[in-house]
């Protein structure tokens, strides 16, 4: 694919308008960035429904954007309490609910609109497994995508204590502590997160800056990366193989298509469909029973006392189950760092999957059984230890089989598929690919 | 090397001088930036004692009153609550109160100055959460069966007996901690405080 220098300027046809845009492409790169991320950048012709949730993760971060820009117009981030007694910020949260028109819809569009992120986001991190996606040469998209995760983590995290409920703030005062666990610089480092002994109107101030200025830029940078990346060395497909290894005499990969419009259009089914679904769960169940908008989210935040039972929203609690199941202090440091690190390590991890992994092929099409099997069992612990994560520590399956082993048994395969990685994807059986890629 | 003639360490100096000091300075301020996330002298001047009258406290009862933020429990404990403490103590992470997590005069089998009355801060020592009272035996709580009573908190499953004293292999390294406090009478107590003036 011809680099997106080599793209010749527009010349004019003599029309009005075919001179105002050579006027304006004189002046800025429109037409080669057109052609070099549109029409013109050729994407394996084989991409099937896993490809989808690209362009979707991309939609739901505008819909979040732009819901989130008109509830900031209503939203105050004050923890002081009003006249009946209410923190400010939780009966704002209440007055777009009941009073700002519509108020309601935008604010279940942006409720829901973070758990849809976060469904889309796992299926196209899983596609990147099932397809080899984050090999040689898309290291660094994978790198951009793990940040990004990362960053989405956070900005959900921050954007979780604005409603100021109980699991608001029950939730945060948990998070910071983690950083508290920290040998030396924990405390500290804590108390400046917070930027107070506890958890409260300064901490909801910066929370609500961080969640709608800090992290969104960063977001939006690391997507532009994630893409740029993506564009330089070309999309991954099914087949797990590159399709620039096969040009036309012009350098067009044989099994290539343009994005636009063979793609552009197709992300369109893959849209609606996502916004039928979306609308459902926004008009009829927006709370997602209780796993989107948590139940005891709709009790104001009160400092003196812990809801029985906290969990989590669904997406953080595989890693909020890691986090548990450190439980036995190490090398004289406390039990609670290593549930830090088991945390943060889970997530951290997967930015090392490029390296990690050493089959001959990318695509499980033609990995062997023992990919397959591990694969299948890990995807199988990570939503065990999700559903773990929503419950007490003391939940046991059938009221036998108790919770917490289970989940440090899983936490540790879940290290062990990616520490492992090295050896058993080495020794695995594998198929020959093909040299075309196969519909 | 041909290249190093047209190379002119004078100016070459005089470059990576220039981005040193805009890297330094650049570096400075942020000082001001990451400073203004500090807690503000507000937020360090809310600290005062609070004064609790605890004359209303029934035995086996429990009350919770604000402290900088946080809740203290002040628990009037049963002669069959402080006859499960030396029960325990072989389960217990940090039976004899080694760790600094109370006062030097709350330092004893009780953690209190009081036998009956334990004043802590209910906040567990894992992630910050405040634990919940289970003061029944067995499993009236929804606790295990050999359960002797105290609390548990509700975020990560760390048990804590009535002196605050975190059971063994718990996520909680630490037992509560106990808050400095005072006795002003028998039945006003003032938390945050040692002795007056202190």
């Amino acid at each position: 694919m011809a680099s997106n220098s080599n793209y010749e300027k527009y010349k004019s046809d003599g029309s009005l308008q075919g001179n105002l845009l050579e006027w304006f492409d004189a002046r800025f790169p429109a037409t080669s960035m057109w052609r070099g991320h549109l029409s013109e950048y050729y994407a394996p012709k084989n991409f099937n429904f896993w490809y989808f949730f690209g362009s979707l993760a991309m939609l739901v971060l505008v819909i979040q954007i732009v819901t989130g820009i008109f509830l900031v117009m209503h939203y105050k981030p004050d923890a002081a309490l009003n006249a009946s007694g209410i923190p400010i910020a939780f009966a704002s949260v209440e007055y777009i609910m009941r009073d700002v028109p519509w108020g309601w819809l935008i604010r279940y569009m942006h409720s829901t609109g973070a758990s849809a992120f976060f469904v889309v986001v796992y299926l196209h991190m899983f596609r990147g497994m099932l397809y080899g996606s984050y090999r040689q040469p898309r290291e660094l998209i994978w790198v951009f995508g793990t940040l990004l995760f990362l960053c989405l983590m956070a900005e959900a995290f921050m954007g979780y204590l604005l409603p100021w409920g109980q699991m608001s703030f029950w939730g945060a005062q948990v998070i910071v502590n983690l950083f508290s666990a920290i040998p030396l610089v924990g405390e500290p480092l804590s108390i400046w997160i917070r930027g107070d002994f506890v958890v409260g109107d300064a901490t909801l101030n910066r929370f609500f800056s961080f969640h709608v200025i800090a992290v969104p830029l960063v977001l939006l940078g690391l997507v532009a990366a994630h893409i740029l990346a993506l564009h330089e060395v070309g999309s991954n497909n099914p087949d797990g193989i590159e399709i620039k290894k096969r040009k036309t005499p012009e350098g067009i990969p044989l099994d290539g298509i343009p994005f636009h419009p063979y793609y552009s259009v197709k992300d369109i089914v893959g849209v609606v469909v996502f916004l039928m679904v979306f609308s459902i769960i926004v008009f009829f169940a927006p709370e997602g029973g209780g796993y989107f908008l948590e139940y005891n989210n709709f009790i104001p935040a009160d400092p003196l006392k812990t809801p029985p039972h906290i969990a989590p929203v669904w997406y953080f609690t595989p890693y909020y189950s890691l986090l548990r199941a450190m439980v036995w202090p190490l090398f004289g440091i406390d039990a609670k760092f290593w549930g830090v690190v088991a945390m943060g390590g889970g997530v951290v991890i997967l930015a090392f999957l490029p390296w990690l992994d050493r089959s001959p092929v990318k695509s499980i099409r033609y990995r062997g059984p023992i990919f397959k099997t591990l694969l299948t069992l890990f995807v199988i612990s990570f939503f065990i230890l999700g559903f773990l994560g929503t419950k007490a520590p003391s939940y046991a399956f059938f009221g036998v089989i108790p919770g917490a082993p289970v989940a440090q048994l899983l936490s540790l395969y879940y290290f062990l598929f990616f520490l492992t990685m090295p050896w058993w994807s080495k020794i695995d059986k594998y198929k020959p690919e093909p040299d075309r890629v196969t519909m | 090397m041909s290249n190093e003639s047209k190379v002119d360490c004078g100016r070459r100096r005089l470059v990576v001088a220039t981005a040193a000091v805009g890297g330094a300075g650049a570096l400075v301020a942020l000082v001001p930036f990451l400073s203004s996330m500090l807690p503000s002298e507000r937020a360090k001047a809310a600290g005062a004692p609070v004064e609790v009258d605890i004359g209303n406290l029934e035995l086996g009862q429990m009350m919770t009153v604000e402290w900088r933020g946080k809740p203290v429990w002040i628990i009037n404990r049963t002669k069959p609550m402080l006859e499960t403490l030396p029960e325990l103590n072989d389960q217990m992470a940090d039976p004899n109160s080694d760790k600094d997590m109370q006062p030097e005069y709350c330092k004893n089998e009780t953690r209190s100055i009081k036998p009956e009355y334990m004043v802590v801060v209910g906040i567990c020592t894992h992630l910050g959460c405040s634990p919940s009272a289970k003061f029944k035996h067995g499993p009236a709580d929804g606790m295990a069966a050999d359960w002797l009573g105290g609390f548990l908190c509700p975020c990560h499953g760390s048990t804590f007996d009535f002196a605050g004293r975190v059971f063994k292999n718990k996520p909680a390294p630490d037992n509560l901690e106990v808050p400095p406090h005072m006795y002003l009478s028998d039945t006003r107590i003032l938390i945050g405080e040692h002795k007056k003036g202190a």
